[in-house]
């Protein structure tokens, strides 16, 4: 038998090896590595800290989430061997493979800040990338009644770059629902020149923020959080106080890429933007939050990058050549951006070209406009994740390309 | 296209003030950039970060972020914002004639 081993029940790692059974030639099997018993729905831990109680649906057990051919292996990963292909777990036991997919994802690093993870963490400063953490700052949030909440995303990437807005957006609205808005001061600390890094977002985005009353603090480079004094330090010496801080933490790849020698200074994998396999590997394919692309770490990204994977499994195997260049994986992304009010903008944009207005995915018809709030957007949003264990993750055939398209856009005068 | 005058030579620059063409870039280019950018003087450190940041580019294919810069040139995070004012990536990217890092997106 030969192997096709997957490192990462995530997003990524569930929707290629469902999208291979059945295309698989015989002879082949697929095995899934991930240590952790549930498969947890990501995009729903925003809406936790806002008094969201749905967290029981945000999570799965990863044997349902994977088609009943597919192995799961409830192990760990202590490093990868490529040389003799093979993967060492912890315990010692060691997995030989034929083809590797590297889906381990992003995780939050903490302690990469100095005082970030002291004896505050989880007292006033709270983060909302976890399950654990989204559900103690729900508590912080309901016993906040006025203050400084500052949200600090210390170093980019970050799984889902538009989260920190969505998080200030909603916090606004949470706020006036709870007739203390007047009450709080909302500070973005951000290490970008801007709201957002594509420039027509970054317009539409940061005059969002200065509707809300929402303070931005633009190229704050984070070197300590002083948790006995409340405050944020940045590298040039700036201090921001606070009375709630929400930290973005520095996100790193899993710790066994750099183990494996195999990751850049973040443990993110370089990876061939197109074709997707790890640089310097014929035999190693990376997708989602573990490569060092330059495109979002988002679901929605490693939903288009899946496709190419698999794709390009099936062509590896057939030892034809792998699909590369304008065919191969174009930096698509698509994201969501929750605004309040029960609505929701839609940005749509790849490697070149960045978000603009128009409407996804039909012209004119939409129903999602691009760019611009709507209340479609938001329930779009929220009945994402009926599709998502329902649709991408068992790798069923969607009606959206994963290449993107330039139909409905509206091109920006330059 | 956007040009600018630096040291006595024309070159192409984008709407942010970076190089669009790393070739047209010389070290009295970088000079000049630096003095715009309120640097009076480029030291034997700017020089380290700026060779680093040259040579890394070329290799990867992309201007390296701060972190990269920090970890691999051997100059701390503080003495990058010493050496290089507010944003060291940026700053030190755009004398070095390269484009603007994108660690983001």
């Amino acid at each position: 038998m030969k192997k096709l081993l997957i490192l990462g029940g995530g997003t990524g790692g569930t929707m290629v090896a469902n999208h291979l059974v059945g295309k698989i030639p015989s002879g082949w099997d697929i095995t899934v590595v991930d240590p952790e018993a549930k498969h947890l729905y990501q995009p729903g831990l925003l809406f936790l800290p806002f008094g969201a109680h749905d967290e029981h649906k945000l999570e799965r057990p990863r044997r349902r989430t994977l088609k009943p051919t597919i192995d799961w292996l409830r192990k760990a990963v202590d490093r990868i061997d490529p040389d003799r292909r093979e993967v060492y777990l912890t315990g010692g036991e060691r997995q030989r493979y034929d083809l590797l997919v590297i889906a381990s994802g992003s995780q939050i690093r903490p302690e990469e800040t100095p005082g970030l993870l002291g004896e505050h963490w989880g007292d006033s400063v709270y983060d909302f990338y976890t399950l654990p953490g989204a559900l103690r700052l729900r508590d912080a949030m309901t016993g906040f009644e006025g203050g400084r909440l500052v949200l600090n995303v210390v170093e980019m990437p970050i799984k889902c770059p538009v989260a920190p807005l969505e998080f200030l957006f909603l916090a606004d609205d949470y706020f006036k629902r709870r007739g203390i808005r007047n009450k709080i001061d909302l500070i973005y600390a951000t290490p970008l020149d801007g709201a957002f890094t594509k420039p027509a977002a970054a317009s539409v985005l940061g005059s969002m923020l200065d509707e809300k009353g929402i303070h931005v603090e633009t190229e704050f480079n984070t070197a300590e959080v002083d948790g006995d004094q409340h405050v944020l330090r940045s590298y040039d010496e700036r201090e921001i106080s606070y009375d709630l801080l929400v930290s973005v933490p520095t996100h790193m790849g899993a710790p066994f890429i750099e183990a494996s020698g195999l990751g850049n200074e973040l443990s993110f994998v370089p990876t061939e933007r197109h074709t997707l396999l790890a640089k310097g590997h014929d035999n190693i394919f990376v997708l989602g939050d573990a490569t060092d692309l330059p495109s979002s770490k988002a679901g929605s990204v490693a939903h288009f990058q899946s496709g190419i994977v698999a794709q390009n499994i099936l062509r590896a195997i057939a030892g034809e050549r792998l699909v590369d260049g304008s065919d191969g994986f174009d930096g698509h992304a698509n994201c969501f951006v929750e605004t309040g009010s029960d609505k929701a903008l839609l940005i749509d944009f790849n490697y070149d070209v960045e978000p603009l207005p128009g409407h996804y995915p039909l012209p004119v018809a939409g129903p999602f406009s691009l760019l611009k709030e709507s209340r479609i957007n938001h329930w779009g949003k929220l009945g994402f994740r009926w599709l998502y264990w329902n649709a991408l993750l068992p790798a069923r055939p969607l009606p959206v390309p994963s290449r993107m398209s330039m139909l409905g856009k509206r091109e920006l005068a330059a | 296209m956007p040009t600018k005058e630096y040291a006595g030579q024309i070159v192409n620059v984008n709407e942010e003030g970076f190089l669009v063409e790393s070739g047209q870039w010389t070290p009295s280019i970088a000079e000049a950039i630096a003095n715009e950018l309120g640097i009076d003087l480029l030291t034997d450190a700017h020089w380290q970060v700026i060779q680093f940041i040259r040579d890394d580019t070329t290799k990867q294919g992309q201007s390296p972020g701060l972190r990269r810069i920090s970890k691999l040139s051997g100059v701390s995070m503080k003495e990058l914002y010493q050496l290089f004012p507010k944003g060291p990536g940026k700053l030190a990217a755009r004398i070095a004639g390269l484009p603007k890092p994108q660690a983001c997106i």
